[in-house]
């Protein structure tokens, strides 16, 4: 029953991150200028990070949240060197 | 490991997942309907702040309670993307800033700086 419970509503969780991700494809696609894709990237990875912590919770597994942490460290670097290319042209001076 | 989830503890951890998912999921469908660059960079800042808090929140009651050991690593994840999604929104609004003052396109929100 509890289990049931759980599993269902961690379905529930997934769709929704799943819609969450697909908007903001739609926006790294179609975004007018390039600003509008790093920021949907950057939502992106976010999202991505919290689908594989509610994956973690339903396999009881504590491995999705080593992957989880190496996606929150790596996309912080990845968003601002986008942005300060953005900025500047060039990423390193 | 327990063999039995007690009920609470999946009434608990279901509720905070579904709510976080929902809040994450209003953000990003905030990213798709918002009209201008300067409106969405708003709506992902949900994501990161509370739906990301409550997933991580229940990730952590769950495992702090089926392997019935204090497991709170998760939330070394959410402090890390509390401190930096300021800093890396905080940069790509400067520099789209930057890149519209140079274009001088028309509804470029107007500077601070006195004018001489």
């Amino acid at each position: 029953m509890s289990q049931a419970i759980l599993d269902w509503s961690l379905l529930a969780a997934q769709l929704m991150l799943g819609v969450g991700m697909l908007a903001t494809l739609y926006r790294m696609v179609r975004g007018p200028r390039a600003q509008d894709r790093i920021l949907a990237l950057d939502a992106l990875y976010v999202v991505g990070l919290l689908l594989l912590v509610t994956l973690g919770i339903r396999t009881g597994s504590q491995i999705y949240f080593e992957l989880a942490m190496l996606i929150g460290l790596l996309g912080f670097v990845g968003t601002v060197a986008l942005a300060k290319f953005l900025m500047r042209g060039e990423v390193i001076e | 490991m327990i063999d039995e989830l007690p009920l609470w503890l999946s009434i608990l951890v279901s509720v905070c997942v579904v709510l976080g998912a929902g809040l994450t999921m209003a953000g990003c469908l905030g990213l798709v309907r918002f009209p201008d660059f300067y409106r969405r960079i708003h709506a992902p800042t949900m994501g990161t702040s509370m739906g990301g808090g409550l997933i991580l929140v229940a990730s952590a009651i769950f495992f702090t309670v089926t392997q019935q050991r204090l497991v709170i690593h998760e939330m070394v994840i959410f402090l890390f993307v509390t401190v930096t999604t300021p800093v890396t929104l905080m940069l790509l609004a400067r520099a789209t800033l930057f890149r519209d003052r140079i274009e001088e396109a028309r509804d470029t929100p107007p500077s601070d700086a006195p004018k001489d």
